[in-house]
C-alpha cells in the first residue's frame, strides 16, 4: 500500500510544483470559457442552454492537453523502467498514474466548473449534478487519457495521434457526461445517464491499465 | 491447427497466387450483376424515386466497413494469442480498405441526404457512429504510420484496435441514447421488416460482393506487406553486410 500511495504523491508533487500540471490545465479551461462567448455571441439563453457541454467539451480538452505529462517524462528519463521492476505490477503503476493525473488535473476542473459556469451564466440548479457527473467522468477521461499516453509514448510530437485515438473514445463519456449534468436538480441526482458514467468509469478503471501496461511493455522491449 | 498451417509466409504466397484470380473475377462478377440488379432491375422507391438507388452502394458499404473492422480486431487478437505472424500484416493491410469503405458509406449517406433530407448532413445516431468508425480506422492507421520499428508499431496497433473494438457497440450505444434526447423525431426512415424482395436482393448481392471485393484486395495487400516484409529483413541484412 504505501508503494501505492508514494506513486501517487510523487506525481501529485511533481504535477503540482513543476507547473505543468493542475495550474495549466485551469489556465486552458479558463481560457476557453472566455473565448467561447467571444466566438458565438454574448446572448444570455444561448450560453446558458449550451454551458453544460462547452464545459464538459474543455475539461475533455485539457485533461487531453496535459494527458503527455503521465509517462512521458518518466519513460525518457528511465523512471518507468525502474517501475517495472520494483515490487508493484506495471498494471499498478499505470492505475496509479492515472488516479493521480485524476487528482491532479480532472478534480480540480470539476471543482472549478461551476465558477467558470457562471461566465456562461450556467443556470444555478444545474451547479451539483455537473460537479458530480464531472467529477465521476473526469476519472474515466483520465484513464483514457492514460491509454492514450502510454500507446504514444515512445513517439515524437504524438499530441495529434492521442487526439485521434483517444476522441472516438471520449465519445460515451461526453453524452453521459452532458446528459447527466442536465440532471433534475440537487435533489435527484443519481440518474440513469450518471450511473452509466459511474458504469464507463468503472469498465475503464478495471480495462485500461492491462492495455496501457501493455503498450508501455512494448516500448520498453 | 490450421493457423499454424498458414502461419509460414511462403505457404500464405503459394495459396495466395492460385485464390488471386478467382477471388478478383469473383468480385468483379458480383459487382456488376450487384450493380445491375440494382440501378436496372429494382423499382424506384414510391417515395424516393430513382434516389433510392444509392442505397445499393451506401447500405453495403457501412456493413463491409464495420465486418472489416471486426476482422482487424480478430486478427488482432490472434497475433496476441498465437503469435501468427501474419495476423498483425492482415490487420494492417485491412485497415486502409476498411477507412475507405466507411468514408463511402459516409460520403454516399450524403449525396442521398441531400434530396431526401435536404441537408448534407445530419447528427443522426447511425452517422455519426459511422464517423467515429472512420475515426477508429484513422487512428490504427496513424499508429502504424508514428512508429518506425514495425514489431513496436505491431504491438501498439493491436492494443488500438482491440480497445476501439470494445468500444463499437459502446460508442453506438451511446450515441442512440444521444440522439433520442435531442431529436425525438428522427428523419431517417427505412423500416427494415418493410423492405421488398425486389431491393433486398440486389441489396444483399452487392454486401455479398463488397465483401468478396475485400477479400480480392486484402490477398493483395497482405501479399505486398509480405514482400515489403521480406524486402526490409533483406536490406537490413545486406546493411550489416552478412
Amino acid at each position: 500500500m504505501s508503494v501505492l500511495a508514494a506513486l501517487v504523491r510523487r506525481d501529485l508533487l511533481l504535477a503540482l510544483r513543476q507547473g505543468t500540471g493542475a495550474g495549466t490545465a485551469l489556465g486552458f479551461f479558463l481560457t476557453v470559457m472566455v473565448l467561447l462567448p467571444l466566438g458565438i455571441g454574448p446572448d444570455q439563453a444561448l450560453l446558458q442552454r449550451i454551458a453544460p457541454g462547452a464545459l464538459w467539451i474543455a475539461l475533455l480538452l485539457s485533461v487531453l492537453l496535459s494527458s503527455d505529462r503521465i509517462f512521458q517524462a518518466d519513460y525518457e528519463d528511465g523512471s518507468l523502467e525502474l517501475m517495472t521492476m520494483g515490487p508493484a505490477a506495471l498494471e499498478i503503476v499505470v492505475t496509479m498514474k492515472g488516479l493521480a493525473h485524476w487528482l491532479a488535473t480532472g478534480l480540480p476542473l470539476a471543482i472549478a466548473a461551476p465558477l467558470l459556469g457562471f461566465l456562461l451564466n450556467l443556470d444555478p440548479g444545474q451547479i451539483v449534478p455537473l460537479v458530480v457527473a464531472m467529477g465521476l467522468g473526469s476519472v474515466a477521461l483520465s484513464l483514457l487519457a492514460s491509454l492514450g499516453a502510454a500507446v504514444t509514448v515512445g513517439i515524437r510530437r504524438g499530441g495529434l495521434l492521442v487526439s485521434l485515438i483517444i476522441l472516438p473514445l471520449y465519445v460515451p463519456v461526453v453524452i453521459f457526461g452532458v446528459a447527466a449534468s442536465a440532471g433534475a436538480g440537487a435533489i435527484d441526482i443519481a440518474t440513469p445517464s450518471l450511473l452509466i458514467l459511474a458504469a464507463i468509469a468503472l469498465v475503464a478503471l478495471v480495462t485500461v491499465p492491462f492495455a496501457a501496461a501493455a503498450a508501455l511493455r512494448a516500448y520498453m522491449h | 491447427m490450421k493457423i499454424e498451417k498458414y502461419a509460414n509466409p511462403a505457404r500464405f504466397l503459394a495459396v495466395q497466387k492460385v485464390v488471386q484470380p478467382w477471388l478478383t473475377a469473383a468480385s468483379v462478377v458480383l459487382i456488376a450483376a450487384g450493380l445491375w440488379l440494382g440501378l436496372a432491375v429494382a423499382p424506384p422507391d414510391y417515395q424516393q424515386g430513382e434516389t433510392v438507388r444509392i442505397m445499393f452502394i451506401h447500405v453495403p458499404a457501412a456493413w463491409t466497413a464495420l465486418m472489416v473492422y471486426t476482422m482487424m480486431a480478430a486478427s488482432s487478437i490472434v497475433a496476441i494469442v498465437f503469435r501468427h505472424p501474419l495476423a498483425d500484416l492482415a490487420a494492417k493491410a485491412a485497415a486502409p480498405f476498411g477507412a475507405v469503405f466507411a468514408f463511402l458509406a459516409l460520403a454516399t449517406g450524403s449525396l442521398w441526404g441531400k434530396p431526401m433530407w435536404g441537408t448534407w448532413w445530419v447528427w443522426d445516431a447511425r452517422l455519426t457512429s459511422t464517423f467515429v468508425l472512420f475515426l477508429l480506422y484513422l487512428g490504427y492507421i496513424a499508429v502504424w504510420q508514428a512508429i518506425e520499428e514495425p514489431t513496436r508499431a505491431a504491438a501498439i496497433a493491436r492494443i488500438v484496435a482491440i480497445v476501439g473494438f470494445i468500444n463499437v457497440p459502446i460508442i453506438k450505444f451511446s450515441v442512440e441514447w444521444w440522439n433520442s434526447l435531442h431529436q425525438p423525431a428522427s428523419v431517417f426512415r427505412m423500416g427494415k421488416p418493410t423492405i421488398d424482395p425486389s431491393i433486398l436482393w440486389p441489396l444483399l448481392v452487392m454486401g455479398v460482393a463488397y465483401s468478396v471485393l475485400f477479400a480480392a484486395l486484402e490477398f493483395s495487400a497482405l501479399r505486398n506487406e509480405v514482400l515489403a516484409r521480406r524486402i526490409r529483413q533483406m536490406e537490413i541484412a545486406a546493411a550489416q553486410g552478412s
